[in-house]
């Protein structure tokens, strides 16, 4: 069952894009990354998904139900952390959170316990004298209180030193495996990789890839580096080639599609090396950004 | 209404509440203490204003206050006691769901399963109790500043309470405009310069309604809707203008619920 369905969803701020006809699903159960760089549209389409705002034009439904029209109901069973977290300065940690969990309905005092225990979370100290971290740390504890079905990180990691996030990761892995579906926005393509099973590509307001990590790292793409006399970039001539680069009389290049017709170009010249290996995620990211 | 909500905006407002409910018991009596003085000498001073510009009385609404009368008198105060109300109203009114959004808690309580329409209402009904909190202390203090101070001079108490009860349609007006403003505007970065703009213009207006004679300002000032002078000498309301008043603030609320259901939440930037 897909827990989120949007389809061609638009949101313009004035005249200013913020996404542009994206679409995409993300199943009950997994973890679905959402990468781009800082202003591609992350944090616009998680609004919208949270009906924070209101999109232009498209619809999208969360558990089956429209995002304007069923706003509340939606929310009873979502967990969202945001990128910037800002609460009330002059409240206390454990006032804060149990605000938050007065939202829902049932007791969660035991769960924010227990969550604050392992985010090793003060919750006597006033929210105005924590650190970013630490107040980072609130969100973290604040977005899962409730146990909700579905959660939104939106690049949940700033502030945290790396014990910190390998904590968070563990807990949102522990969740998951609990059923519960995760919706992770991060331009951090290590920790997306770490993480997820399937990513959406954003760039520029419009998605432009959707695929199963595996993938995208091991099936499609390859990257070739070829050392030889008397090559330039006509050689590899050949659909699929992308990202040409030639320097020191070595060719590197990505090449998606059956690597037999890149073998067969190789095998026409003298060849003094020759790499073939995967992309790290990074590099298939620079790739689309570029 | 969703009552945690209701209770942490209430809080929140419960500081401001008692610092304007002890100002504004302390003006009323200290003024209202002079009180006897001025009526002793009533001729004396009734001559003094005789001699002051028309448009100055005017201005300050005193031209047919007669100071020498307990009325006549407390409605000088009472128009302190409006100018501060208004104050507080249009603060809390712009305020209601911009500080929410500068100091970025919005996103905390919007993506909680709550509506706009539970969210706005909660926060409208925590912001009128803490006006009518204020609106109390008002009543009780002029009570007691007059029966303090009075000395058995004789007043009317049916207008009394008619002008006490103005004071809760005037808070009223200016609670839903300054809403209706923040809405409209696309980011309220502070609330003071706005609500101290709308209380001070309103005033200003009503002063030059009085200045320039009939230019018909008193139509949009709910300093002359609810002028002191015109009730006390009337013993009466303007019943059109103070009709005019409420429509105005019911409209405000309106548009207030229209524009806040349909609002994007301004992101960190």
């Amino acid at each position: 069952m897909s827990v989120i369905e949007v389809t061609k969803l638009t949101k313009y701020y004035g005249k200013a894009r913020g996404i542009v006809d994206v679409s995409f699903g993300v199943e009950e159960g997994e973890i679905f990354g959402f990468i781009g760089p800082n202003g591609a549209g992350k944090s616009t389409t998680i609004r919208l998904l949270l009906s924070l705002i209101h999109p232009s034009s498209g619809s999208a439904k969360v558990f089956g139900k429209d995002v304007v029209g069923h706003g509340p109901e939606i929310r009873r069973d979502i967990g969202y952390l945001p990128s910037e977290v800002y609460y009330y300065e002059g409240m206390k940690v454990n006032d804060l959170l149990k605000y938050s969990a007065s939202f829902f309905n049932g007791d969660h005092t035991q769960r924010m316990h227990e969550l604050s225990e392992t985010m090793e979370l003060d919750l006597g100290r006033r929210i105005s004298d924590l650190s970013y971290g630490n107040k980072k740390k609130v969100g973290i504890v604040q977005g899962l209180l409730h146990s909700p079905k579905l959660l939104f990180l939106d690049e949940p990691t700033a502030g945290l030193d790396p014990l910190m996030q390998r904590k968070f990761f563990d807990l949102i892995r522990e969740e998951n495996a609990r059923g519960v579906t995760v919706f992770f926005s991060s331009h951090i393509l290590g920790e997306v990789q770490r993480l997820c099973s399937r990513v959406g590509i954003i760039r520029e307001g419009s998605i432009v890839e959707i695929s199963d990590i595996r993938a995208l790292q091991q099936n499609n793409y390859k990257k070739v580096r070829v050392t030889a006399e008397g090559l330039d970039a006509a050689s590899f001539d050949l659909p699929g080639v992308t990202n040409m680069q030639a320097e020191n009389g070595a060719l590197q290049f990505f090449f998606k599609g059956d690597i037999n017709a890149v073998l067969q170009r190789i095998s026409a010249v003298q060849v003094a090396d020759l790499t073939i290996e995967e992309p790290t995620l990074e590099e298939i990211f620079m790739h689309y950004y570029e | 209404m969703n009552a945690n909500i209701y209770r942490h905006e209430f809080r929140a407002r419960l500081r401001s509440v008692l610092i304007w409910s002890l100002a504004l018991t302390l003006l009323t009596l200290f003024f209202f203490a002079m009180f006897p003085v001025f009526a002793d000498q009533a001729a004396l001073m009734n001559e003094m204003l005789a001699k002051f510009p028309r448009e100055l009385l005017v201005a300050f609404g005193m031209e047919n206050m007669d100071l020498a009368t307990v009325l006549g008198f407390y409605s000088l105060i009472f128009f302190f006691i409006q100018l501060c109300l208004a104050i507080q109203a249009s603060n809390y009114g712009f305020g209601l769901v911009s500080i929410e959004e500068s100091e970025l808690t919005a996103d905390f309580l919007l993506s909680k399963p709550v509506s706009r329409t539970q969210v706005l209402t909660s926060k409208l009904l925590a912001a009128l109790t803490s006006l009518l909190l204020t609106n109390v202390v008002v009543w009780v203090s002029t009570f007691v500043a007059i029966s303090l101070f009075r000395e058995g001079r004789a007043y009317d108490l049916a207008t009394l309470l008619l002008l006490l009860a103005s004071l809760l349609i005037f808070q009223l007006f200016f609670l839903s405009v300054g809403l209706v403003i923040s809405l409209l505007v696309k980011r309220v970065r502070s609330v003071t310069p706005y609500a101290l703009g709308l209380a001070f213009g309103a005033y200003v207006l009503a002063a030059f309604s009085g200045v320039f004679g009939d230019v018909g300002l008193e139509l949009i000032t709910p300093f002359k809707h609810l002028d002191a002078t015109y009730i006390v000498q009337h013993g009466a309301y303007d019943a059109p203008l103070v009709l005019l008043n409420v429509a105005v603030s019911l409209v405000a609320l309106a548009a207030s619920y229209w524009l806040y259901i349909r609002r994007d939440i301004p992101a960190v930037s």
